[in-house]
């Protein structure tokens, strides 16, 4: 009757699996609602009240076996459901240690896009078919999220701090990009695509250039150290001496000790705070003698500083903690040898 | 405020100044007046929801003229609705149906009229509070009409008004809107509270001597833990929104981040250091339980009206009350589901999920529990059994689509599409919308002294099943399709252009669906003139309220009933007749259930 797919296209890794559940489920739902409707009808017609010819005897107030049995099978069903779940669950959190860095800042109605190299887009990504992507996102003013059908991923883009989504495209393609949370007027129109190219091709574009967005001209870790070296922090951030503040070479990932005696992770987050606002975590030992750098950087140049940081190196370990679960690293799929050294792309050893 | 029992009977007796009869203590006047606002928002809601249609079945037509009176020419130039105030549309439908429609039915017009009767009490136990119940809800509706009409056009940030986009008036168009929505709840939420807090204390305290809490029948089971929802949960909200009203109008920066931008400058004004998931939360916690409040009195009601034109008692009567605890109960612990997209920790999330899930347990006990009641019964199917039958129904798809959205990975692709649209209404419209009609049609002759009419209930019942169906069901396949739920021109999307014709047959369908409400207005104001006369009990049901007269006029219980059963003895093998009134003293063979 209708031109339409009943699904769009499955063009990463999750797809299949995010798709699997959801058949699943469709059979069960369609199979319990046909069967209770078949049961009202059923009852409707044959005791129906002009129905004199019907057995009616022993109506049974209650029915303790039945009642179990109605307990029982939705609670197995239902813990199947749960399990599976979980089971994807974890894997759309947990990025694995070969994906590439990528930065979107979100606004009112617009995706801006930086790749590690240098390149900005806006209102696209490209990326290659086969390469996990890992995006640090961060919205400019209101809530926006991150949503590719083909894909089947979503993720909310909040102000004031990073979130993280992965995918691994299967398929070449131009595929939708939208924003799915209501972010006002023009809500509507905050359209973007994803562009999905083979690897070959996607070398190609690297090398020419972004059309659309322009490029930093450097890497953003070399962005960042420019500002990092503009705004000053080096005066204090020495790379050898650790006497006025942190030393940050070997920061990224790593567990640090606080004032407070707590201990963070240091992920983009807070690395992203200790920028913005340096007194919310002070590394133990230290005075809270640093600048706030609020509505002194824009959102962008915190990514490219927080990708210079990054490049800086991480703990010898593995995988950087990517995500605020801290899953455990020997999970991360895809990796035959999990136990090599986080592999950033944007690694151009700047041990100065 | 007269806490006697006898103030009420004097209210009653004496014969009131006009005034008095306006500002009524009296609960049945104050549940008429209840319905009678309810009703008026259920239609303004659906008119507000049929514009919205109307742009996304014909994105960029103009209004048919006799509906386009409401626009003014802000709002639609050329007629064509414009995006702002199609978001001030869809924030208005919700924040009506929602608040001003569904809450207030069943948590002012219900109870006020059928808990009183139901537990063989002549009044409730605060009139007072009763009436300023009503009236603080009234004035917090007409507040919320009001937005329509002030500068800026009404709040246009969708009924859940996340922050920051709520927080700070710069990011959406609306500024004394959303300001006025917010007190309009606030002052709603303190209504209702009222109303509840009154629910509850009725129950516990006035109940006809012999009338044990498990002889409640489940409607008034219902109304316990819907009032102890409301106690728990509008106070979030309350706070909630005065919080969200002070970031706007005092600069606090309760929700608003530190480092924000308009339009490319810094936006100024704000501390910052808010946290814009903290609205969420608080929303949530407050939002998921609301949900319970709109459907569980709902399945009160229907576990009545399935044993009464069953002819069968309850099945698992103890088992129905303890699923309603459960769900009650678990409906706290679930709020993250709707934030599995906003950043949160996936074990965090695994919990929310569990707990999501368990719901489907108690929600499978109910509805086996109403299977069993039908089962070897002796169905008559009057206008409530109808509706009855088709909330069994409709909830169940309502019910069992919820477990998409429990399900993360999946939610992560349905989360803030059609699916979700599609879900709410079943259980909104399917569920509470429906149960509602089946109350309307139940009681309708205890209120009135008429019988609501049969032939026009029919039509409106098979029309509005049909046209429900055709309007919610295509909702989960555009919402799969990759369809954003608050988007205004689904054209501009390549993908969905090919969904377009089911769009348009959604709207036709809620045109359909919107008139046959008109049916259900004519069917009561012709019944209300014409209708047959009704007897004190022409559904034969064994509660309290079926032995006074219909209506039951003026000192309704002035002989307090005694009561000697549970609610639910039908088709007893040796009576005479095939039930028993819970105030028969008759002695029966069996006896089945008669108490705990």
């Amino acid at each position: 009757m209708w031109n339409f797919p009943l699904l769009p296209d499955q063009a990463s890794t999750f797809a299949g699996r995010v798709d699997g559940l959801y058949f699943f489920l469709v059979a069960l739902t369609a199979f319990f609602t046909v069967m209770i409707s078949l049961m009202v009808a059923f009852m409707a017609i044959r005791y129906r009240e002009s129905n004199t010819k019907v057995n009616r005897d022993n109506p049974l107030p209650e029915n303790p076996t039945m009642e179990a049995v109605w307990i029982g099978v939705p609670l197995v069903i239902v813990l199947v459901i749960f399990f599976w779940g979980v089971n994807i669950y974890f894997a759309i959190a947990r990025p694995p240690a070969n994906a590439v860095d990528m930065y979107v800042t979100g606004k009112q109605w617009m995706w801006k896009i930086q790749h590690p190299t240098g390149q900005r887009e806006i209102n696209e990504i490209h990326v290659a078919v086969g390469q996990p992507v890992r995006l640090t996102m961060i919205s400019q003013d209101v809530i926006h999220s991150f949503y590719v059908p083909a894909f089947r991923v979503k993720q909310d883009v909040l102000p004031g701090r990073y979130s993280q989504l992965w995918f691994e495209p299967t398929k070449p393609g131009i595929y939708h990009l939208f924003c799915a949370e209501f972010c006002g007027t023009k809500h509507s129109g905050m359209i973007g695509r994803v562009v999905v190219m083979e690897s070959a091709d996607y070398e190609r574009w690297l090398a020419g250039g972004s059309s659309n967005g322009g490029s930093l001209g450097q890497t953003m870790a070399d962005a960042g150290a420019q500002i990092f070296e503009a705004q000053g922090c080096i005066t204090c951030h020495k790379m050898d001496d650790a006497s006025r503040a942190p030393i940050l070479k070997g920061l990224y990932g790593k567990s640090v000790a606080l004032n407070g005696g707590e201990t963070v992770i240091a992920d983009e987050q807070y690395i992203r705070e200790s920028i913005l606002r340096s007194g919310a975590k002070i590394v133990a030992g230290y005075g809270p003698i640093m600048p706030v750098y609020q509505n002194r950087i824009s959102e962008d140049e915190l990514m490219q500083l927080v990708s210079y940081i990054k490049s800086l190196g991480g703990p010898a370990t593995g995988t950087p903690a990517a995500t605020p679960s801290a899953a455990p690293a020997s999970e991360t799929k895809g990796t035959p040898a999990a136990a090599k050294p986080a592999q950033n792309v944007n690694e151009p050893s700047r041990n100065k | 405020m007269s806490n006697q029992g006898a103030g009420a009977l004097i209210d009653a007796t004496v014969r009131p100044r006009r005034l008095a009869r306006i500002f009524s203590r009296d609960h049945t006047v104050i549940a008429k007046q209840f319905f009678a606002m309810s009703i008026f928002f259920l239609f303004a809601g659906g008119l507000l929801a049929l514009f919205v249609r109307w742009q996304l079945g014909f994105p960029g037509s103009a209004v048919p003229v006799p509906f386009n009176f409401l626009m003014t020419r802000t709002m639609a130039p050329g007629g064509v609705i414009a995006p702002d105030a199609f978001n001030g549309m869809f924030t208005l439908h919700a924040t009506f149906m929602v608040y001003f429609a569904v809450l207030p039915m069943l948590v002012g017009a219900l109870p006020n009229f059928v808990l009183p009767l139901q537990i063989g009490s002549p009044r409730m136990a605060f009139p007072t509070l009763g009436m300023l119940s009503f009236w603080l809800s009234l004035l917090g509706g007409l507040l919320m009409i009001a937005t329509y009409f002030v500068d800026g056009g009404p709040a246009s940030t969708g009924w859940t008004a996340y922050a920051p986009l709520a927080a700070v008036s710069h990011y959406t168009g609306s500024s004394a809107g959303q300001n006025l929505w917010i007190l309009s709840l606030a002052i709603l939420g303190i209504g209702l509270i009222l109303g509840a807090a009154n629910q509850v204390v009725t129950i516990v305290n006035h109940r006809a001597p012999g009338l044990t809490m498990f002889r409640l029948p489940l409607t008034v089971w219902s109304f316990l833990v819907t009032g102890l929802l409301v106690l728990l949960a509008l106070p979030v909200i309350t706070a909630a929104v005065g919080m969200l009203l002070m970031d706007r109008t005092l600069g606090t920066s309760f929700f608003v981040p530190a480092g924000l931008s308009v339009s490319g400058s810094p936006l100024a004004g704000y501390a910052g250091g808010g946290q814009p998931l903290l609205w969420q939360h608080l929303f949530w916690f407050f939002g998921h339980p609301v949900v319970y409040i709109m459907i569980l009195p709902g399945m009160g009601v229907v576990s009545d009206v399935l044993a009464v034109f069953a002819r069968k008692p309850l099945f698992g009567y103890r088992a129905m009350i303890y699923s309603t605890f459960a769900i009650a109960g678990l409906g706290w612990l679930v709020w993250g589901h709707h934030m599995f997209q906003s950043g949160m920790n996936p074990l965090l999330g695994t919990t929310f999920m569990a707990s999501t899930m368990a719901i489907a347990i108690p929600s499978g006990v109910k509805v086996f529990g109403w299977l069993a009641t039908l089962w070897r019964g002796q169905i008559r199917f009057g206008l409530p059994m109808l509706f009855a039958l088709a909330f069994l129904l409709t909830f169940t798809v309502g019910g069992l689509s919820g477990i998409f959205m429990a399900s993360t990975p999946v939610d992560a692709f349905i989360h803030d599409t059609y699916f979700i649209v599609g879900h709410i209404h079943y259980v909104l419209f399917g569920g509470s919308l429906f149960a509602i009609f089946a109350a309307i049609a139940y009681w309708f002759p205890k209120a009135t002294g008429r019988m609501l009419g049969e032939r026009l209930g029919r039509l409106h019942f098979w029309l509005t099943l049909a046209a429900f169906n055709c309007t919610f069901f295509p909702m989960h396949i555009l919402g799969i399709g990759g369809h954003m739920r608050r988007i205004y021109d689904p054209t501009v999307y390549a993908f969905l252009r090919d969904l377009q014709p089911v769009n348009t047959f959604i709207t036709i369908s809620a045109i359909t669906l919107g008139f046959a409400q008109l049916l259900l207005v004519a069917n009561i104001f012709l019944s209300l003139k014409n209708g047959r006369r009704a007897e004190p009990n022409p559904w034969r049901a064994a509660t309290l309220e079926w032995t006074l007269p219909s209506p039951p006029g003026d000192g309704a219980f002035a002989v307090v009933p005694e009561v000697h059963r549970w609610p639910y003895d039908y088709s007893l093998p040796n009576a005479i007749e095939d039930y028993l009134p819970q105030t028969s003293l008759h002695v029966n063979g069996t006896g089945t259930g008669t108490d705990s």
